[in-house]
């Protein structure tokens, strides 16, 4: 991205444009997705799919990522894997508890009705 | 004797990039280990609450925001094309937009926070709080750390333009660079704090 013509700039001006477009109708999306009645598992997936394709959108335009050279794309991949470690850290607190048995917890309520099913 | 930096304007051979874009592309590689430290947490703590708090912020203000950040990437971005295209005078004006969006960003900021006091709703009041002053008050610190940048490259850094011109436009891309990073910090933050 550094040898720009007066035309090659007046071409990503449109860009950008029609970037900030879909930018604003994302935001809106994810607005209205919200107020729908869904569960939660499938409220986040959406969420962060629209966050996702919003973020690669201001990567790709507006940081040029699109067409960068080969050194910065490097970096961002290695930065990518140690970023995506970091948000499975959480899941070894899960770990932890492998190997531990399930212990029910304590009848106090008497036949509630709710071990009829098993 | 006067020191020269080089690889300001012309590019190294061996990278293809002037120093300063590698430069603010090694700090936004830490900067997103910074913000993935504080994302990893959050996901700790919500799966580990008994049950989280939904409702809590004002998505209309939160909606409202973000379209005033994605604003001021634009303007940034137009503010480095204005550039590139020897438009100097436009150039400011971008600036001025972009700086005028962040002002208005962190003044909405400013009152939801206070808001969120007189409600009695601190950092140390649930963890949710707590979570939410810690992101969004980093993310806050960010946007003034590149108002400070953008004031100075808006003003007495703009003489630059006059002396060595590509090499002021370079400094425009890095900033803009550091600008839509605190951007696309945002994009999460807002569903992740606000809506889910």
């Amino acid at each position: 991205m550094s040898d720009h013509s007066v035309d090659d700039i007046r071409a990503h001006v449109k860009i950008y444009m029609m970037v900030f477009g879909a930018l604003a109708v994302l935001t809106t999306v994810t607005v209205a997705v919200s107020y729908l009645d869904l569960s939660i598992g499938p409220a986040i997936a959406l969420a962060l799919l629209i966050a996702t394709v919003k973020a690669s959108l201001v990567a790709l335009f507006f940081m040029h990522l699109k067409g960068e050279v080969q050194w910065i794309l490097w970096t961002l991949l290695l930065t990518a894997i140690f970023f995506i470690f970091l948000m499975f850290i959480p899941l070894s607190a899960f770990a932890d508890h492998i190997g531990t048995p399930i212990e029910a917890p304590a009848s106090t309520h008497g036949d509630s009705g709710e071990h009829g099913a098993h | 004797m006067s020191v020269v930096i080089p690889y300001n304007v012309e590019l190294r051979a061996d990278t293809g990039l002037y120093n300063a874009k590698l430069g603010i592309w090694l700090f936004l590689a830490s900067e997103v280990m910074l913000f993935g430290a504080l994302f990893s947490t959050y996901i700790l703590l919500r799966t580990a609450a008994p049950e989280w708090p939904t409702g809590l912020l004002n998505v209309p203000i939160g909606f409202f925001n973000t379209l005033v950040l994605i604003g001021s990437s634009v303007t940034m971005v137009m503010s480095w094309a204005s550039l590139k295209l020897n438009d100097y005078r436009k150039f400011r004006m971008y600036m001025a937009l972009t700086l005028l969006c962040s002002l208005v960003f962190l003044s909405v900021k400013a009152y939801e926070y206070s808001d969120k006091f007189s409600h009695d709703h601190f950092p140390s009041t649930s963890t949710f709080f707590a979570i939410y002053f810690t992101l969004t008050g980093l993310h806050a610190l960010h946007i003034i750390g590149g108002m400070l940048i953008m004031g100075y490259l808006v003003g007495p850094g703009s003489k630059m333009w006059k002396t060595e011109p590509d090499r002021f436009a370079n400094r425009i891309e890095v900033v803009g660079l550091y600008w839509h990073f605190v951007d696309l910090v945002w994009i999460f933050l807002f569903p992740v704090l606000y809506l889910l």
